[in-house]
């Protein structure tokens, strides 16, 4: 306890971590609350005697003690959950208190720091005595403080704080000044460009490969990039040394960040000669190190020792680590969050092959920052949620995957061979397996949200995802051939114009409103909507949907398969093929397979049974009844009953029913096994690696269009179109004619649809992607034969379409969502998740008219 | 939808006499306003020697639609069942029959305040409906009618013209000819009309089967057919409130891709036990399922695919199960699974050992892990062949109990059930069905694939040449020692 003048003037410096629970030690009277307030921000700083005053309005009320701590534990953690560092101000002098304290930062995996005013009992004693509130504070009080710090000096370590500041006599604390210290593993200044590279185990000669493909020359980037190594240096490959040494050396000169992975952590427990098995190709690595030098050894150990468990980088945005890291770990410091780092989270249960089961923490990641990691060896490296995997199993014969930041490009080399057998294959067989999981109830059972891209967060409630999962289950194809289900269409706002429900003028008009000017009339064909994914060869399709034996599929609307029968499928789907093949397609679109919405006619194919028991029925029903009424009422007018506006109005029912049967005849026509069935394609969905559904419906048609000229088959059918400006009149009396000759001869309407997909509103919500108006006509199969009434088309005319344009941007935002997981490559239940949203909305409560 | 009664007469008896007893003019045409539309009444013929009435009533298929319209979202449960394409406009249904009883209310009674001696007295009478919707064709129409005394002809219509192919329709042209009492006649077809509709009836009373009782008075009790009326015509309450609560999503899912939901909502089939004939088969493969259960040493038990519940019931009835859990994908099978439990007044303690849980074996589950023994029982049959390597993975590869027990019909025996046509399957939603080489094989791959033993055991009386009509396959769970020879490395990874 020097108090020389020389030391006077020294500062006495105190490193205090930056996010860190500060605790400050020392018996009442001793300046803590001067420290605080000296030192820290008056909001970071928690005093006891305030929670006190905040629980019984007297700060010094010990009767109010446990509430005011509960208090003050409450507001600190949820401080320290915010990553604020935080100060408690209390006298922190009995083990029993701190502990509480040391839990409260383990819990939020933030450093406990100690700070122990150690300042001699009369000093404590005289500021009390000059307060008025603690004038009367027995001095016994003070002396047990004291005493009871001095016990805790030697223990403060032990107990778990792992900076402990000791401040002796009032001069030492007056000289004391903080220094914040950034913690180990935050370099969010550093931007990069990094390029991350995924799992090596000893496989040297494809890390060369990998780098030189990445332009490093002699491990250092021309363009001053910096590689990232996610860990799992060594072990199971043939040069864990030389992969060791090309690492450490990029490291030291600056060039590479690593971090560390399970397996470099139990190497480094082995160099320091603990007793560790010899398992998962340790072996491998101690044999590989006998010839290397004590020197190497003693290197290699120190690198490890050093190795910091994560790193945040570029201001934040990216998280790197070995085996992934959930939110909130991310820039924390504690053995839980190195735990997870390396070796990750594991359920507790082990799987078919014995092995510890992985917890999925990745699905749940809702975090800003990107996480790369490595670790569980995957056969292609794909984002979700925002997180990746670079882990594709290079020792296992798999390839060697980096990504370059911020490019988000993904860079591989495939494995020179197998260099260890795998415990397990990296996928397992089950269907989906191969994209790294089968398909979990958990991921559309009950009510849940997607995540879309476009329309935000869309949710399924229970009842719904309920009906969905039985058709999904019992009568869809198999979802790995159903990466799409089409959405509903809204129809246009309800025509006022005298005959008409519907009517293009109100399609137009809305459209100009949104701002869209240029649109597509697209006639609307008479069948059943139908999704065709269509594969080159059943080569392809195992390859990218991991089938066997098919080459696609064809399905409705509810993703069952329009035939029965799947030769029928196949060859519906080899005369697709055929007329893609003969058109150039697959070289100009660069892929090996295609997604097309379409329409199967004639309807009667699917719908069949509707149409016998329910429109012929009527049609059967109408048509007997009415010759049979009208006789009898002629005869009685006839003989001079005057049965008003009967006759005329039985006549008239008479016709509307005729029409009614006209109508639902025109869309069954007698098929003989593929004889008579015409698809008609409208868009292509999606092809290898990317979504289609961005290209405008211009040159959409114009691919089908050489898709149908190509086809020799007779299957393909052509959709009229008609181009509209929507804010030139003459254009929309054009449309507006086309569809009013189209409608009179039966046709069963059009589709409005603005020419350049994915079109948004002023407001930049998306608007509608089409709008249907149906012809007057077809609407008696709607609506009923005799709609066209006055009174029954006023009264029709009362519809509510807020509900069905709702649901058709929602199943439209979870249609796009599907087809982009599906262009990015994510596993199949990240795709079926959108596709099974879509099922599930179709069962809301919507008039099913419209 | 229309229908006329037509009578004969002399001068001393006019036909005409007919508008007393209906109350009605016959020289006039008369409208009432009825709770589904305007009811027309009038004659085409009024002489003495022939007389018509005409009863036609206009029915508003909007207000029909729009009538349980409840708020906002597509209105009330009914109104998404109802369509605007509906023949209640046409059609002889249970419409008709209540603009009936409300047209010729004191005819239907038996009175006739002007000629009260015209009651009783049994007329030469001719009914024709032009179109009767009539389940079960004109041969029920025949049976219903027909020991009531009328010479009866019944013409089915065709469906359309058009469409020869497509057969006939439900509907008739109904002629009824015979002497009878106005009153009598008319409180048959009041009953009749409906029974053959059997149809939802869009009226709902609490009093019904009162109404039942008195119009079917005097006739309804010596009926040959009496079981089928009554059930016929009490039937469409029940199942439209319930309808209604129930399956409303599927109905909507079925609406959306032009399938009648009847196609999709077949997991149970209510009013028929759907397990095959003989019942006793059934049983015995309970039995045999509980037998094999018992002998495994399983106390917490999964009933994968548990339908009605059946298998349930049985094991709860067995105080070595300590857990029982059904699962099945069906929401309507899980209701009436949870009916035939009881599940809502069952005793607490019995209550704890079972849950029924929604769940379908194409997707991995969680929750049923760590189980001792699965049952799927009649299942696999109803899953298509591509889509069973999902269910054999949810099964064997994630849940993976010790011991999995899976039944399936042997179609080899299809050949001994006579009322089964060749080549049919048992069940119409069956997918396929597998002889016994067919199902041994699978099970065998599926064995190995997974790391289990099988065993084989027939249910039912084993057939010397075609085998038994249930083929069982026991499968139990290599310990870890066993399966390390599978998997010879055993080493762990990452």
């Amino acid at each position: 306890m020097s108090t020389s003048p020389e030391n006077a003037a020294a500062p006495r410096e105190l490193p205090v971590t930056d996010l860190a629970l500060v605790v400050l030690v020392g018996a009442s009277g001793s300046g803590k609350s001067s420290f605080a307030r000296k030192h820290f921000k008056p909001t970071e700083v928690i005093s006891s005697d305030f929670c006190r005053g905040l629980v019984s309005d007297d700060e010094n009320d010990q009767s109010a003690s446990r509430d005011a701590f509960d208090v003050l534990h409450y507001i600190a953690g949820k401080r320290l959950a915010a990553g604020r560092l935080t100060v408690v101000d209390a006298t922190n002098v009995q083990q029993d208190s701190r502990k509480q304290l040391v839990q409260l930062a383990r819990q939020h995996d933030v450093l406990p720091i100690a700070i122990v005013l150690d300042v001699p009992e009369e000093v404590c004693a005289r500021r009390n005595a000059g307060r008025a509130d603690r004038a009367d504070m027995p001095r016994r009080v003070i002396e047990r403080h004291t005493r009871e710090l001095r016990r805790s000096l030697r223990h403060l370590e032990r107990e778990g704080f792992r900076k402990v500041h000791v401040l002796r006599g009032v001069d030492e604390v007056e000289r004391a000044v903080i220094r914040l210290e950034k913690r180990y593993n935050d370099l969010s200044h550093l931007t990069g460009p990094f390029d991350i590279i995924g799992d090596i185990h000893g496989c040297r000669s494809e890390l060369d490969t990998l780098l030189g493909k990445l332009g490093y020359v002699d491990g250092a980037h021309p363009e001053g990039r910096r590689a990232v190594f996610v860990g799992d240096l060594v072990d199971r490959g043939p040069d864990s040394p030389g992969v060791l040494r090309r690492v450490m050396s990029m490291v030291r000169s600056g060039n590479a960040l690593c971090v560390p992975g399970n397996h470099e952590n139990k190497f480094g427990r082995y160099l320091k000669g603990r007793g560790v098995q010899h398992t998962h190709g340790l072996a491998e690595t101690i044999a590989q190190m006998d010839g290397e030098s004590e020197e190497f050894r003693t290197e290699v150990r120190e690198f490890i020792d050093g190795l910091v468990s994560h790193y945040v980088l570029d201001e934040g945005k990216l998280v790197v680590c070995h085996a992934g890291l959930p939110e909130k770990y991310h820039g924390r410091t504690s053995g839980r969050v190195r735990s997870h780092a390396l070796y990750g989270d594991t359920t507790g249960e082990t799987d078919e092959f014995g092995l510890p089961v992985r917890y999925p923490w990745a699905e749940e990641y809702r975090g800003r920052a990107a996480v790369v990691y490595g670790h569980t060896p995957v056969p292609n490296a794909t984002w979700l949620n925002n997180t990746i995997c670079l882990d594709t199993g290079a020792v296992f014969g798999g390839k060697m995957t980096a990504l370059r930041w911020p490019e988000r490009e993904l860079v591989d080399v495939p494995a020179e061979q197998v260099w260890y057998e795998p415990a397990k294959p990296l996928a397992t067989e089950a269907p989906g397996g191969h994209e790294g999981r089968p398909l979990d109830l958990a991921d559309v059972h009950g009510r849940r949200s997607v995540e879309t891209r476009t329309v935000g967060r869309v949710t399924v409630r229970e009842e719904n995802a309920a009906a969905a999962l039985e058709v999904m289950s019992r009568f869809a194809v198999d979802p790995r051939l159903l990466p799409y289900l089409p959405p509903t269409m809204a129809p246009t706002a309800t025509s006022q114009a005298e005959g008409y429900l519907e009517h293009p003028a109100e399609a137009f008009a809305q459209y100009a409103a949104d701002g869209v000017e240029r649109v597509v009339c697209e006639e609307k064909h008479m069948g059943s909507r139908a999704v065709a994914l269509v594969c080159r060869d059943e080569e392809v399709a195992r390859e990218r949907f991991g089938t066997e034996g098919v080459t696609g599929s064809l399905c409705t609307r509810t993703g069952r398969p329009f035939f029965s029968d799947r030769a029928v499928t196949e060859e519906i789907l080899r005369r697709v093929r055929a007329a893609v093949d003969e058109a150039g397609l697959w070289a100009e679109l660069d892929t090996q397979w295609l997604l097309l919405d379409a329409e199967l006619l004639p309807w009667s194919l699917k719908a069949g049974g509707l149409l016998r028991s329910q429109y012929a029925a009527v049609g059967a029903a109408s048509g007997a009844v009415f010759p049979a009424a009208l006789a009898a009422l002629e005869a009685a007018t006839a003989r001079g009953v005057d049965t008003g506006d009967l006759v005329e109005r039985q006549r008239a029912r008479a016709t509307d029913a005729e029409a009614f049967t006209e109508a639902y005849r025109r869309y069954c026509w007698s098929t003989e096994g593929l004889d008579g069935v015409r698809l008609a394609p409208f868009q292509i969905l999606a092809a290898q690696s990317r979504s289609l559904a961005g290209l405008g419906h211009d040159e959409q048609l114009a691919l089908l269009d050489r898709m149908v000229e190509h086809d020799g088959s007779g299957l393909l059918q052509t959709t009229r179109r008609l181009y509209v400006d929507t804010g030139d009149p003459a254009s929309v009396r054009a449309g507006v004619d086309w569809w009013l000759e189209m409608t009179g001869r039966g046709g069963e309407g059009m589709v409005v649809k603005p020419v350049r997909a994915l079109a948004r509103d002023g407001k930049g919500h998306l608007v509608q992607p089409g709008i249907k108006c149906r012809g007057r006509e077809y609407l008696r199969i709607i609506y009923g034969p005799e709609y066209t009434r006055p009174d029954n088309l006023q009264r029709l005319r009362n519809r509510s379409l807020g509900h069905k344009r709702s649901l058709a941007i929602r199943e439209y935002g979870l249609g796009l969502e599907a087809l982009d997981r599906l262009a990015e490559g994510e596993p199949l239940w990240r795709v079926h998740e959108a596709v099974f949203a879509v099922l599930a909305l179709e069962s809301e409560p919507v008039d099913p008219r419209l | 939808m229309f229908l006329t009664i037509s009578t004969t007469g002399t001068h001393d008896r006019p036909a005409t006499d007919l508008g007393f007893l209906l109350h009605k003019h016959p020289e006039k045409a008369q409208a009432f306003s009825t709770s589904h539309g305007r009811a027309h009444v009038f004659y085409p013929e009024a002489s003495a020697e022939r007389c018509t009435a005409a009863l036609l009533l206009e029915v508003d298929p909007v207000a029909l639609v729009r009538r349980g319209k409840g708020k906002g979202r597509g209105g009330a449960a009914d109104a998404a069942l109802a369509q605007y394409v509906n023949d209640r406009p046409y059609a002889a249904s249970s419409l008709l029959a209540v603009a009936l009883s409300a047209v010729f209310k004191s005819a239907l009674n038996g009175s006739c305040a002007a000629r009260p001696e015209l009651v009783g007295r049994p007329l030469p009478l001719r009914i024709e409906v032009p179109v009767l919707p009539a389940r079960g064709g004109a041969e029920l129409v025949e049976k219903l009618f027909g020991p009531l005394g009328w010479t009866v002809t019944a013409e089915p219509v065709a469906l359309d013209t058009r469409f020869p192919e497509w057969g006939d329709s439900r509907y008739v042209r109904l002629v009824l000819e015979g002497e009878a009492p106005l009153a009598e006649a008319l409180r048959q077809l009041y009953v009749l009309l409906p029974v053959l509709d059997d149809t939802k009836h869009y009226w709902v009373a609490p009093d019904e089967v009162d109404k039942l009782l008195r119009a079917g008075e005097g006739w309804l009790a010596e009926h040959p057919r009496q079981q089928l009326i009554v059930n016929r015509y009490l039937a469409g309450r029940r199942s439209l409130t319930r309808e209604a609560n129930e399956r409303l999503e599927l109905v909507r899912l079925a609406d959306a891709d032009d399938v009648d939901v009847e196609e999709l909502d077949n997991a149970v089939d209510e009013n028929a036990d759907t397990e095959e004939k003989p019942v006793p088969l059934a049983v015995q493969r309970r039995e045999a399922i509980r037998t094999a259960l018992r002998a495994s040493g399983a106390h917490r038990v999964l009933d994968l695919g548990c339908g009605q519940g059946q298998l349930v019931q049985a094991l709860l009835g067995d105080v070595t199960f300590t857990e029982v859990v059904g699962v099945d994908v069906s929401m309507r099978a899980l209701t009436v699974a949870s009916r035939r439990l009881k599940l809502e007044r069952m005793g607490e303690r019995r209550a704890e050992r079972v849950t029924l849980l929604q769940g379908s074996l194409a997707y991995t589950d969680k929750r049923l892990k760590g189980y001792d023994a699965a049952v799927l029982s009649e299942v696999i049959e109803h899953v298509d062949l591509d889509r069973l390597p999902a269910v054999e993975y949810a099964v064997f590869g994630s849940a993976r109990p010790a011991v999995v027990l899976v039944t399936t019909p042997n179609v080899e025996y299809n050949v001994r059930w006579e009322t089964l046509p060749a080549g049919h399957t048992r069940h119409g939603d069956h997918r396929f069905e597998w002889n016994r080489e067919e199902f041994r094989g699978w099970a065998r791959a599926v064995a190995e694939r997974h790391g289990y033993d099988v065993e084989f055991t027939p249910v039912g009386p084993d057939d010397p040449e075609v085998g038994p009509p249930t083929q069982m396959a026991v499968f139990t769970l290599r310990t870890h020692t066993d399966s390390s020879t599978t998997n010879p490395k055993g080493a762990k990874a990452a």
